[in-house]
């Protein structure tokens, strides 16, 4: 009996994916969990390993062609072995009914259409969406006691303790905040460490920039291997346009066109950014966690956002949507590919050290174009980081149907005045282009000073 | 009240008591005319003569053969074992003899006597003159142990455990002899033996220790308030029978226990101590319960450095206990 390739199901809220290139011809014998498409969705591609060991028969969606998950791809088989022609038909998510009621006790409940009988080793990661489940870490035993009497979500306490561990101070802080304000309860939550590397300032910046230029020029000259196809002419060279390049333009126009853009800038001294991180740096990397400047941006944010929630919303025709979680997307250079926004979800319920880990771990994704489609899903807010190319301030373009999107400059020594003398100060020029229909000045105004406050009054 | 050392509050007490009751007298090695290695009995010689003051040989086993006859008839003898590393010659009498005489005379006996020795290490006394030896006594039911870290317990125990109608185990931190000094009433007064002491109290974590660490941990625990870490020090002052009730209290507070000796880790009587926490009042526990002892050697070594390897200190108390607060 031949095996079912079938689109998988790369997100939640993926329904369709884009074949995007064959890696087996038909005929061709494939081994099991051999790479043998691969698939895009919603910006990132994946590689869909074969389910089973055999020869690839029949391939029946072609590279190109966009299809809903669960459909049949191709079969793979016995060389010579027949395709049944019905299946090919038959809507998939029947099939994966009758199939689940054949083998019931196969492996834990796999929601989404996989391929066949073995889930694909991506797909199963693809099941920890980055930022929905927090990690609670080790729960002492006081801890779950306290829990429990006291009726708390552990989900909602910030840990402080070794690795973000809630520990029995962070919870008896939690109880004793409850009655209070929730942004109030996030207040202490940033005595944790973790790492990225988006955000850089003047010192680190300029020997990045050479080392990036270097890399940029490798990885042109690397371009040979899967050479973009150009066309000479007379007029000039056409690069023909990558599926990416067109989703970005397709999404700047209408965001213009959308929302009326204003942009307005302050700037920030990140004096106490600079001894926080260089104190707790070290205590952060013991924990396997890379601090970086990002981190302090996102929390500074997430919490700036909890006390503005106007800004944190889509316009929508029947009126202001205002988004209840927080998930706040960083956008990332892919270079000569263009850009991706992994989000960070819930980015007002995690600690330094836990924002510090996501920002690791997506950016480390996002460089080696692993995310999941769930990973760039669902944001509210973006934060552009247009500083590491050495732009002070910018205008950045709204990520539809977001609100507003803050540009955070180039983190520069500047001679500033301060107390009326002339002080040597790390400062950043933050940008915030926001959708003047949800926003007036003020409001956009009382938002990037909260930021600032957050930035300069980091304890 | 006077500033005294613990060694000065030790012969205090044994001054006072010997000129309250007759029946209380010295037995040891050089602790007559010589008035002991330490100078713990210094004048006592002088002052109540030969018969009181009993220079014996160096035999440990007789030195406690000795006090358990004179106390099986009455007497209150104070034996002193030079350096707690000799009384393993005497370790036959204790366990099998002293600690069992009221169980298998069913009351009928009793040995009111107290065994002084001088333990532990960092006075570069090397492998036969710094060792402690408590774990191998806590472990037998019939006899007391007490270690007492500062003057006014030194001396305030030592009269309890002269006066007490079994036989006692007192344990000198001889490092801290000279070194630990403190406020000490002149005349008579009691530490009963059994209660431990919170000698400093605080929030985050709870330090036990006895004898010379104890001393450390309060000053491990200064430093850490500094840093902004509230450590509750407990002085368990009485190893048997143990404060279970001021050892939960303590935990149940701070959820987090820095148990500290200088005896080697293994078998060592901070296992009690985390077994008690651990089975009394696990659901209250915030990290796991830390031992900080010396190390699984032989003995503590000659060698200086290797010393200061071996001893567990104020440094190390303070990391290991700054360590735990930030779990």
């Amino acid at each position: 009996m031949p095996t079912k390739v079938i689109m998988p199901k790369l997100g939640e809220s993926v329904v369709e994916g884009t074949v995007m290139n064959w890696l087996k011809k038909a005929g061709d014998s494939v081994e099991e969990f051999e790479s043998l498409l691969e698939v895009e969705s919603a910006k990132v591609n994946t590689e869909i390993p074969s389910p089973a060991a055999g020869t690839l028969l029949k391939i029946l969606v072609q590279a190109g062609e966009t299809v809903d998950a669960g459909k049949i791809l191709a079969w793979i088989g016995e060389s010579g072995e027949q395709v049944p022609a019905e299946s090919s038909q038959e809507p998939a998510d029947m099939e994966m009914k009758h199939r689940e009621q054949q083998e019931q006790e196969s492996a834990p409940a796999q929601t989404a259409p996989q391929t066949e009988s073995k889930p694909a080793p991506m797909d199963l990661e693809n099941q920890i969406a980055a930022g929905r489940d927090r990690d609670l870490g080790f729960i002492s035993p006081v801890v779950a006691k306290i829990a429990s009497e006291n009726q708390v979500d552990l989900t909602r306490v910030n840990g402080t303790g070794q690795g973000g561990r809630i520990s029995k101070k962070d919870i008896l802080s939690y109880i004793k905040n409850r009655g209070e304000v929730e942004a109030e309860q996030e207040a202490p939550a940033w005595e944790t460490p973790g790492e990225g590397d988006l955000f850089r300032p003047t010192e680190m910046q300029f020997p990045e920039r050479f080392a990036t230029r270097n890399e940029t020029s490798e990885s042109t000259s690397g371009e040979a291997k899967k050479p973009l196809q150009m066309k000479s002419s007379t007029a000039g060279q056409l690069i023909p346009h990558t599926k990416i390049r067109r989703r970005i333009a397709d999404h700047m126009q209408m965001s213009k066109r959308t929302s009326p853009h204003v942009t307005t800038v302050m700037e920030a001294d990140m004096q106490n950014i600079f001894f926080h991180r260089a104190k707790n740096k070290q205590s952060f990397e013991n924990q396997g966690v890379h601090l970086t400047f990002t981190a302090y941006f996102l929390v500074a944010t997430a919490r700036a956002l909890q006390k503005y929630p106007i800004v944190n919303s889509s316009w929508t025709e029947e009126g202001i949507l205002l988004k209840t979680a927080i998930n706040i997307g960083m956008a990332a250079s892919l270079g000569e590919e263009g850009l991706i926004v992994p989000v960070i979800k819930n980015a007002d319920s995690f600690s330094l050290i836990g924002i510090a880990r996501q920002v690791n771990s997506l950016g480390d994704r996002a460089r080696n174009h692993s995310l999941a489609p769930d990973d760039v899903a669902d944001g509210t807010f973006t934060i552009t980081n247009h500083g590491t190319a050495g732009s002070l301030f910018a205008t950045p373009i709204i990520n539809q149907p977001q609100c507003g999107i803050l540009g955070v400059g180039l983190i520069q020594k500047r001679a500033v005045v301060s107390a009326d003398a002339i002080a040597i100060r790390p400062m950043v020029y933050l940008s915030f282009s926001f959708d003047h229909r949800i926003l007036d000045g003020s409001a956009a105004d009382g938002f990037l000073a909260e930021v600032v406050k957050n930035l300069e009054k980091w304890n | 009240m006077a500033e005294m050392t613990l060694v000065e509050a030790i012969r205090d007490a044994m001054d006072e008591e010997m000129e309250r009751d007759e029946n209380v007298f010295i037995v040891g090695e050089d602790v007559g005319q010589r008035g002991g290695v330490f100078r713990a009995t210094d004048g006592l010689f002088k002052k109540y003569g030969a018969m009181r003051v009993i220079d014996s040989p160096l035999a440990e086993l007789s030195i406690v053969g000795v006090g358990i006859g004179a106390a099986l008839y009455g007497m209150k003898p104070i034996c002193e074992i030079q350096f707690a590393d000799f009384i393993y010659p005497a370790f036959n009498q204790i366990v099998s003899e002293a600690s069992k005489m009221t169980y298998r005379s069913n009351g009928a006996w009793s040995v009111p006597m107290v065994i002084r020795a001088p333990y532990g290490g960092g006075i570069g006394g090397g492998l036969y003159h710094s060792q402690s030896i408590e774990g191998f006594f806590t472990h037998v039911p019939g006899l007391k142990v007490v270690v007492p870290s500062s003057p006014y317990d030194a001396k305030g125990l030592l009269i309890s455990a002269i006066r007490d109608p079994n036989p006692v185990l007192y344990l000198e931190p001889k490092k801290g002899y000279r070194l630990i000094r403190g406020e000490v009433p002149k005349g008579e007064f009691t530490v009963p033996i059994g209660p431990a002491n919170i000698t400093k109290s605080g929030e985050d974590l709870t330090i036990f220790a006895y004898g010379m660490m104890h001393f450390y941990a309060q000053k491990a625990a200064e430093n850490l308030e500094k840093e902004g870490i509230s450590v509750e020090v407990v002085d368990l002052r009485t190893l048997v029978p143990v404060d279970q009730d001021t050892i939960l209290k303590s935990i149940k507070k701070t959820g987090k226990a820095l148990i500290v000796h200088e005896d080697n880790l293994t078998g060592g009587y901070g296992g009690e101590i985390a077994a008690i926490i651990a089975e009394h009042a696990f659901t209250f526990l915030d990290a796991p319960v830390r031992r900080l002892a010396g190390p699984d050697v032989p003995a503590v070594p000659f060698s200086h450095p290797m010393q200061e390897w071996f001893m567990v200190n104020e440094e190390k108390i303070t990391n290991a206990a700054r360590e735990l607060a930030h779990y």
